[in-house]
């Protein structure tokens, strides 16, 4: 579903990612995880068509994002994603009804009472109700993320992604954001993409894990696979540890 | 090896310089080709002429208001020396509408509204609102700087409009009201001498600065860097480089205009 082929990028004299290839099959969900600052975000961010690379290329559902000339052909591959900001990105102008609707308003252009019905469908199925007038710097962080999750899933987009699901979450809402993650695949099922560092937790939403470090994924496998791994910079990362082969930057 | 450090900085500044041009300009002629394309969402533009020209009268207005005032103290303590204080009408209007009229209200405009745009842009930017759009498959240039860009050239030369005749008000009520000139040859100077040309005059120099309104306010927004430190420079850059531009604009314009009526 999506296939990310010897992708390149830096910025200015510093390499972000130096030929990093990813394949998540459909339906499954894989976790890019790392420490801060190794191209995490920036991975995501080339999948979503909103950086280039310098050489690679990012397929999704078989279209190539990176090949595409115009923003419009970029928005046609777009309109299989469906992405779960770091601090949810909500558009503060906005109540958290209108920016449920968003996509639906603006992008598949329903007819009012229509999306209306689906707004409510998701707004109730994500325990949102209550919440539909409020403006989302009201609402808590955990709130918006739901928010931010009903916006994303709500034209039933392919592909999920998301970007640090539990950031700055304490651990009851951190937790709840994975239940949301697995409640919503079991319900509407769709391709994943975690960018995390928190590790174990992102386990529990992921099939698979690749981890980045210095530009490159250095181990690629399911989550026994990563606990099982005798790379040492693996293991520091799993554990915390402040020695080892990964600088802290 | 000083010579050389300086002619390399020399040539990196033609060269962002060059670059930042480009850049502007591609953004500019981008934003006006989204405006022409459908879907039109027409309630956004409303909402941006609603923010950028309703919410501004007020200000437009009393400035216009006082301006006329000046206007009128002045030119009839100028003119009553050449004993011409019969025609402070004409150089109230004239003032007015050829070069105060639009020059002031798109200097207030880009003080007023100027920042508040790129400041809105700047934080939806820094806040990943406008990569949320993106990744929504919902263009930002045509969701939200086109409606700007388009609502700063309607509403320039509307709020212009207000401003002059508001300030011919305020120069009647002075010059009429307080400094005793007749209120039939106020007017009828006026309308002696202001002719239809000079109004286009105007209305154009308007029009030209609401696009630069809208294309600097928006394309520094856009742009801006990171954190709250990108979005205060953002804004000022913003609010400095269109006024400025707004009266380096002005001058070549009034060469142009007045040579084009006056054939």
């Amino acid at each position: 579903m999506i296939s990310v082929r010897n992708v390149h990028k830096r910025f200015g004299s510093q390499v972000v990612l130096n030929g990093v290839s990813i394949d998540i099959e459909p339906g499954k969900t894989t976790a890019v995880v790392g420490p801060s600052g190794v191209g995490k975000s920036v991975l995501l961010k080339l999948i979503m068509g909103i950086m280039t690379p310098e050489r690679g290329e990012i397929y999704i559902g078989g279209d190539n994002i990176t090949s595409a000339r115009s923003e419009r052909a970029r928005n046609e591959i777009r309109e299989s994603l469906g992405v779960l900001f770091q601090s949810a990105a909500l558009f503060d102008s906005l109540t958290i009804y209108e920016n449920i609707a968003f996509s639906l308003r603006e992008r598949l252009r329903l007819r009012p009472s229509r999306a209306h019905r689906r707004v409510l469908e998701m707004a109730d199925a994500l325990s949102l109700l209550p919440y539909l007038k409020n403006y989302p710097e009201q609402v808590s962080i955990g709130i918006r993320k739901r928010v931010g999750m009903a916006r994303a899933l709500i034209t039933k987009p392919k592909v999920l992604l998301v970007d640090e699901p539990n950031t700055g979450l304490d651990p009851l809402d951190g937790q709840e954001v994975y239940d949301l993650i697995n409640a919503c695949k079991n319900q509407w099922g769709f391709t994943g993409l975690v960018i995390s560092h928190e590790l174990p937790e992102v386990f529990q939403v992921s099939d698979r894990v690749a981890m980045i470090l210095g530009g490159e994924i250095i181990i690629e496998g399911t989550p026994a696979d990563l606990i099982a791994s005798p790379n040492p910079a693996v293991q520091q990362f799993l554990n915390g540890r402040t020695d080892g082969p990964i600088k802290i930057q | 090896m000083k010579i050389l450090t300086s002619t390399e900085n020399f040539g990196s500044f033609i060269i962002d310089t060059t670059e930042a041009w480009g850049r502007s300009w591609i953004f500019l002629t981008r934003t006006i080709s989204a405006a022409l394309r459908p879907p039109y969402r027409p309630y956004l533009y409303l909402q941006q002429m609603l923010q950028i020209g309703v919410n501004s009268s007020l200000v437009i207005a009393l400035i216009g208001l006082f301006t006329g005032a000046v206007l009128a103290v002045q030119g009839e303590y100028t003119l009553s020396k050449f004993g011409a204080n019969a025609y402070t009408g004409p150089a109230v209007a004239l003032s007015l509408i050829r070069e105060l009229g639009p020059v002031l209200t798109a200097l207030m405009v880009i003080g007023r509204a100027g920042s508040a745009v790129t400041a809105e842009i700047g934080i939806m930017r820094i806040t990943e609102q406008i990569d949320a759009l993106r990744s929504m498959a919902v263009d930002p240039i045509k969701y939200l700087m086109a409606p700007r860009l388009v609502a700063g050239i309607i509403a320039m030369p509307l709020l212009c409009g207000m401003f002059n005749v508001v300030g011919i008000l305020g120069g009647y009520i002075v010059a009429v009201g307080l400094l005793g000139l007749s209120a039939g040859t106020f007017m009828s100077q006026i309308e002696s001498a202001v002719g239809l040309v000079d109004v286009w005059s105007g209305f154009i120099k308007a029009t030209v600065f609401g696009l630069i309104f809208g294309w600097i306010s928006c394309y520094k927004g856009y742009t801006c860097g990171f954190g709250a430190q990108g979005v205060n420079k953002a804004t000022t850059q913003s609010v400095v480089t269109a006024s400025v531009a707004v009266l380096i604009v002005d001058y070549f314009l009034t060469s142009v205009l007045t040579r084009v009526f006056m054939k």
